[in-house]
């Protein structure tokens, strides 16, 4: 799709699609096994999430769970207050070198 | 880091590494432990790769990541209260899936 000069091309890579890459480059497993590597990786990561802890890997970033704290919201068509609860929401950090290679090698938290 | 002190270290103090990862992955699909390493590297090359060339990953029942461009804003040091220039930057962004949501939560909130 185009926008003008400004637009530039998204793409989206799937799991379905990691799933068939990995099994290119390692053709002599098969890809259903492969299928359950992904599984069993994401799957550990969820996990975690679930039992409260944070899950970090170097390079790439770390996940956590943030505790956001009940409060007053508001129904944005009535204008009624409506209590929203505590609650746990998984979050992610991308790790420093992923930072650094998405912004030209240099990290901009260190700028 | 600004992040811990944000209180964002996570609800337990427990952290997960990629050795426990290898340690599921040898003993649920009985690979060895360098193949284990080798694939654990490799998918999280491929996603880092991906979000470098700002595509988008989209991993079902697990969450996406998206690159977002920020513009150059004035910022403010949140102890000091001090104008801090924040720069132009990519950064990424995780939106966990519905089904990740909803299991965090309820995990979370029978624990209290």
């Amino acid at each position: 799709m185009l926008f003008g000069p400004f637009s530039f091309q998204i793409s989206v890579m799937l799991r379905s699609e990691l799933i068939l890459r990995l099994s290119e480059e390692r053709p002599e497993i098969r890809p259903r096994e492969v299928e359950r590597i992904v599984d069993v990786i994401l799957d550990e990561i969820s996990a975690a999430l679930e039992a409260g802890d944070r899950v970090e890997l170097r390079g790439f970033g770390a996940f956590s769970v943030r505790q956001r704290e009940a409060r007053t919201g508001r129904n944005p068509r009535t204008g009624e207050s409506v209590p929203v609860e505590k609650k746990y929401v998984p979050f992610f950090k991308a790790g420093k070198e992923l930072r650094a290679r998405l912004n030209n090698g240099e990290d901009p938290e260190d700028r | 880091m600004l992040n811990h002190k944000l209180g964002a270290a996570g609800v337990t103090e427990k952290t997960i590494t990629r050795a426990d990862i290898v340690d599921a992955l040898v003993q649920e699909v009985g690979l060895t432990r360098q193949d284990s390493s080798d694939y654990l590297e490799r998918v999280l090359e491929m996603v880092c790769e991906e979000l470098v060339s700002d595509n988008s990953v989209k991993l079902a029942r697990f969450g996406n990541f998206v690159v977002r461009r920020k513009n150059a804003r004035v910022g403010r040091n949140p102890k000091t209260g001090k104008e801090a220039p924040i720069t132009a930057r990519r950064v990424v962004t995780f939106k966990p899936s519905p089904l990740m949501r909803r299991r965090v939560e309820s995990a979370l909130a029978s624990k209290e």
